[in-house]
């Protein structure tokens, strides 16, 4: 069904599915373009749902990428509500729920990833939510702005960013690691921001198993821990991480482990299907495993990777990881992924509130946490990016200037060609 | 209203009216004005959203963060003392009749 003169069809309208749709046409791409979501939404943004739209300073408005006329000026075809339900390999073509089949000439998995959903006593009750969907968002917001007592669970991104919503309720963050952020961020940058937390009064568990939500008249009242101990609660956000969908991938026969399993170009095993964003598991650039990134710069980069493979422009995909999060005024933002780092060394004033923390493997910088100091985090990206030879001996020379030091870096790059 | 020109490379001219409290960004791609990316939707985190102001709206600006100065060393086209994140640049009636050129590229 699907042919050479067939669209190309992604599935998914996430940060990844919609740059991908929005860079092929703006490349040059004369072909058809199909963007499927099971969402009835125009395409919308991610990161505000657990940041200003969630404290109510942001509108939805603001949300969706591009209005949408955008879609029909740039000839993108917009299949909303829909979600599509298999994936025919042979006869190159997806079916939605709707029955709709639509013949590709290339297909983009940009399935994303869904949130974990504990399976807990009580955790259908009212007044408990995840965030992950805009829809999501709205729930979380009604139910924290009427709150008096609000439960986070798990104090990754997502759960610290709520628990910052700031709606004047008495917080608690449920943490099962031992540190908050544990997949992500160095053990001295979750150490800082539970001091942060609990500077603002709000109490943070960590080592803490939530066993059963509580309640009453189907309405929470309570979530109990491992210990036996009982934290009341009016509203329960949960935010435990999340799950790649890979179900229509594997259903379709490619290779899936924690995720669609892509090359270094992001192809699949199928050579006309490519999955980017959430879902797909790459090639690490250090060599030698599998890389899943939750970000929107992994799925912005990664969108137009393909976008440019399919304009005939093929390359592997090498982007600095970068990310950002904003816990009330605690802005964090990293360059690089420090999961394999086995150093860390602070640069700058811990005390004052802006500091990076350079984390080291092998002796060499992959990683730069920054707190409140988008400079050094500038400074980072380059110097992260280029495997730069900084060592922990360098960085703790006095009178090491991390923003100089990336500046002659750059200088260096660019002269060398 | 505002009254927002962008001048994007070997292109014509886009004027539109901005209503005050929205960004120049925002006016951009709700308004099909080609040139500006805004990967990060507005959170002063990709600088592909740089625009280049004209000279004599310079000082008719709202004043730059640090935030967004730093930022502006990552854009794709060279920086100048006319470069601007159009995410950071909120339409006030101080800003009537403002043009702005696009960088040929923002990535």
């Amino acid at each position: 069904m699907g042919g050479d003169s067939g669209p190309v069809v992604v599935v998914g309208a996430g940060h990844a599915g919609f740059h991908l749709a929005a860079t092929l046409r703006q490349g040059g791409f004369g072909g058809g373009i199909t963007l499927i979501d099971g969402q009835d939404r125009l395409p919308y943004q991610r990161p505000p749902l657990s940041k200003t739209y969630l404290a109510g300073r942001a509108a939805g408005a603001a949300l969706p990428f591009r209005p949408e006329d955008f879609y029909r000026e740039e000839k993108i075809r917009l299949v909303r509500g829909d979600p599509c339900v298999e994936v025919d390999r042979a006869r190159r073509c997806v079916t939605t729920a709707g029955g709709a089949r639509i013949g590709y000439r290339h297909l983009v998995l940009a399935t994303g990833a869904r949130p974990i959903a504990l399976p807990l006593p009580g955790i259908g009750l009212e007044g408990v939510c995840q965030l992950r969907t805009w829809a999501d968002a709205d729930r979380a917001r009604a139910l924290l702005r009427a709150a008096g007592q609000v439960v986070v669970v798990g104090g990754g991104f997502i759960g610290l960013e709520a628990a910052a919503a700031g709606y004047g309720a008495q917080v608690t963050v449920v943490e099962a690691a031992e540190r908050l952020m544990s997949r992500a961020v160095s053990p001295l940058l979750s150490r800082y921001c539970l001091e942060v937390q609990r500077s603002r009064g709000v109490e943070v568990r960590l080592a803490a198993q939530v066993t059963a939500l509580r309640g009453a008249a189907g309405r929470v009242g309570s979530v109990e821990l491992a210990s036996g101990e009982r934290l009341p609660a009016d509203a329960v956000v949960v935010g435990v991480g999340v799950r790649p969908n890979v179900e229509l991938a594997e259903a379709a026969g490619l290779r899936v482990a924690d995720g669609i399993v892509v090359n270094e170009c992001l192809e699949t095993s199928d050579p006309r299907i490519s999955a980017i964003g959430d879902c797909c598991a790459f090639p690490g650039a250090a060599g030698g495993r599998t890389v899943r990134l939750e970000s929107v710069q992994n799925a912005t980069d990664q969108a137009r990777c393909v976008a440019a493979r399919l304009l005939g422009d093929r390359a592997p995909y090498r982007d600095l990881p970068w990310f950002w999060s904003d816990q009330g005024d605690l802005k964090l933002q990293m360059a690089g992924v420090g999961d394999r780092a086995s150093q860390e060394i602070v640069y700058g004033r811990v005390d004052a509130g802006r500091f990076s923390v350079l984390r080291f493997r092998d002796g060499r910088l992959v990683c730069g946490e920054s707190v409140n100091s988008v400079g050094d985090h500038v400074a980072l990206r380059s110097l992260v990016a280029h495997g730069a030879e900084i060592t922990p001996a360098l960085v703790s020379e006095p009178g090491f200037d991390l923003r100089a030091t990336a500046r002659s870096f750059r200088a260096r790059h660019r002269a060398a060609g | 209203m505002v009254r927002v020109t962008y001048v994007a490379e070997g292109a014509d001219e886009v004027t539109l009216d901005v209503a005050e409290g929205t960004s120049l960004m925002q006016a951009a791609v709700n308004n099909g004005v080609r040139g500006i990316l805004a990967e990060c939707g507005g959170q002063c985190q990709c600088a592909t959203c740089h625009v280049y102001v004209a000279d004599e709206f310079l000082d008719r600006l709202p004043g730059m963060t640090e935030d967004e100065d730093e930022m502006l060393d990552l854009t794709a086209c060279e920086r100048t003392a006319n470069s601007r994140l159009s995410c950071q640049l909120v339409a006030t009636p101080a800003l009537e009749g403002i043009v702005v050129r696009l960088p040929k590229l923002q990535r």
